[in-house]
């Protein structure tokens, strides 16, 4: 059966309608998002399936998709937690906090995903969050601050089914469903467009 | 120094101004409306003698590069606004937009009007997933209010901006890249000549130009390119976004005019070192600026300044090191950075950054030779301005200035076998 069958046809359609006609090629990073969001990574179909709507090869669909980080082309845990480490975050205690969060979710170094298949652990290089490190996203939405027990907190809350909210918009329920809104399609539901506190 | 008069941020405190109305209410738009009534060579003009500079690193005045746009080409022409912020230690984009979007979509307008361009595509990076949502939402209101789309208020001109989502790759900051990943391709820089001005995006002549950069444009309009230079200096005239992080009290995003002394930024606005300890060594402009140290507490933070004193300005990243952070862990965790980073196009970058990490990293952890430091400066020399782009220029600086303002703790390193740090910390060294 083709991913993009239906609703997600008429998505994906609406995603290469937003680039030039003669420059469909320009879609196939938020194509690779939206496959993401159906199949909780990136499969080898969903890679010819792209190649075939936009005319290039599986081939060239794989060099995408390969080249950045945020593609998971192996299976990955419902939750996607990001530790930076890079200097800013590691000069606040960005190291312990990647560690904590290993423990926590039960992902040992190397490991893809938690055996349970909650949880995948990435180092992270800047997130652009460095005037609140350590920064940690969950499922790309942003915690600030994070210390282990933070770390602790989060995990523990995510897998008793709890999505903490994060420090700024809404909480992400899965990086599946981050993956929708990375396509730049609405997320189900419409969340509230919150205020950032003044400064 | 009298206090800044805020101008980029002079609108933090109203978080009504995230949306359209409460833009307008701030007289949002109205550089735009103003530009709408203006010849594309009266706008490049303004602009021009503003002495405005590209706040992404380079500072490439913007006027100029907007006046080296070809027209009559036949083709399209395209502005690209790179919203890829990913420098080590720089996120002053991300809170510009957080705050106001609208006036991004206002400077990236009167950028399309200036060439010529009838869309604009916006280059976030993946990992802003909620600040993508809050400028699709500012965009979606703009073409609600007439400010974007088909007829731009009323004017029989066409503006459509495209959001376009990065995935994680810092390669793509860089202006080429960037084009090769909007157009569906791996995100490797391309070689100039033919620059983007002449053969950008889809072969067409394009500007690409950062948030911070384009967000000083409505203004430059409404108020004039005299106004602008009210602040700063000659060559480097404005206020500059400043991100400080690391080792300080009040880490933060802070508006600065131009030319003002590190010192000033780093007791006043930051609060000073974390825990009142002393400063070792900082980053004037993001991890690929070659660090400085307690020496350099009054440079002037200009672009001439800042490169007088052996750096850059680059983004105005300031990343502050104290007194209990060695060096050289610090220096393997940026070129570390590097190694990741590096898109595997050219051999010194691509094997200089992941060797130079290997070579870092034993030498951190106490299995240093006495040749590595000579074998570290000898990679130095020949990384830099040895490959296509400026990544493995960042590498570069990195260990060459690590290595000339530190080489006493790179030597202990070895002499010890161990952090010198660390093995104080332990109260073993003697």
């Amino acid at each position: 059966m083709a991913l993009f069958e239906g609703r997600a046809g008429d998505e994906a359609r609406r995603i290469v309608e937003r680039y030039p006609a003669a420059h469909r090629r320009s879609a196939v990073m938020p194509l690779l998002y939206l496959a993401q969001s159906i199949e909780g990574m990136v499969t080898r179909d969903a890679l010819r399936e792209i190649g075939e709507m936009l005319g290039i090869t599986t081939a060239e669909v794989e060099a995408v998709a390969t080249f950045y980080t945020m593609y998971r082309l192996r299976p990955t845990g419902t939750h996607l937690v990001n530790v930076c480490t890079n200097l800013a975050c590691k000069l606040r205690g960005a190291d312990a906090v990647y560690e904590a969060a290993h423990r926590e979710a039960g992902v040992s170094h190397g490991q893809e995903m938690s055996d349970d298949g909650l949880f995948t652990v990435h180092e992270e290089e800047c997130l652009g969050v460095c005037d609140l490190a350590p920064a940690v996203q969950v499922n790309f939405a942003n915690h600030d601050g994070v210390t282990p027990e933070r770390m602790r907190e989060l995990i523990g809350r995510l897998r008793g089914g709890d999505v903490p909210a994060p420090a700024r918009g809404p909480a992400m329920p899965s990086f599946a469903a981050a993956s929708r809104v990375l396509a730049g399609l609405d997320p189900e539901p419409e969340p509230a467009l919150e205020e950032v506190p003044p400064a | 120094m009298s206090p800044l008069e805020p101008r980029l941020t002079r609108h933090w405190g109203d978080p009504s101004v995230i949306g359209v109305d409460g833009y307008e209410a701030v007289d949002g738009y109205a550089g735009l409306r103003q530009a709408l009534g203006m010849a594309d060579a009266d706008i490049v003009e303004v602009v021009k003698a503003s002495g405005l500079r590209g706040r992404g690193g380079a500072g490439f005045p913007t006027g100029m590069k907007w006046g080296f746009v070809p027209r009559e080409t036949g083709k399209p022409t395209y502005v690209v606004v790179n919203y890829d912020e990913s420098e080590p230690g720089t996120c002053n984009n991300r809170e510009l937009v957080e705050r106001e979007p609208h006036r991004l979509l206002e400077g990236s307008a009167i950028a399309a009007l200036a060439i010529g361009c009838e869309t604009v595509f916006i280059y976030i990076r993946g990992e802003y997933l909620w600040q993508g949502t809050v400028l699709q939402r500012a965009i979606d209101e703009a073409y609600a209010k007439g400010y974007l789309g088909a007829d731009v208020m009323g004017s029989g001109t066409r503006i459509d901006v495209v959001l376009h989502r990065g995935a994680g790759a810092y390669i793509c900051g860089e202006e080429t890249a960037l084009l090769n990943s909007l157009e569906g391709l791996r995100g490797q820089p391309r070689l100039r000549p033919p620059f983007p001005a002449v053969e950008g995006l889809y072969a067409s002549p394009t500007v690409i130009n950062n948030v911070e950069t384009l967000m000083n444009v409505p203004d430059i309009v409404t108020k004039g390119a005299d106004w602008f230079r009210e602040l700063g200096t000659e060559k480097s005239p404005g206020s500059k976004m400043v991100t400080v992080s690391g080792k300080v009290e009040r880490p933060g995003n802070y508006e600065i005019e131009l030319g003002t002394p590190f010192r000033v930024v780093l007791e006043e606005l930051a609060g000073g070192v974390l825990g009142g300890r002393s400063i070792k060594a900082w980053t004037p402009g993001g991890s690929s600026t070659p660090m400085l140290t307690a020496e350099h507490l009054d440079v002037a933070l200009d672009y001439e300044s800042v490169a007088a004193a052996g750096s850059m300005l680059g983004t105005g990243a300031i990343m502050v090191m104290d007194e209990t952070d060695c060096v050289v862990d610090c220096a393997t965790r940026m070129v570390k950075f590097y190694a990741h980073e590096s898109c595997g196009k050219c051999t010194p970058c691509r094997e200089g950054s992941w060797w130079a990490t290997r070579v870092l990293g034993r030498l951190e952890e106490g299995h240093g030779r006495p040749e590595d430091i000579p074998l570290m400066s000898e990679m130095g020399t020949n990384i830099l301005f040895r490959a296509f782009c400026a990544l493995a220029d960042g590498t570069a600086s990195v260990i060459n200035s690590s290595l000339k303002h530190f080489m006493d703790e790179y030597e202990a390193h070895v002499r010890l076998g161990a952090c010198p740090l660390k093995v104080e910390h332990v109260g073993v060294a003697s």
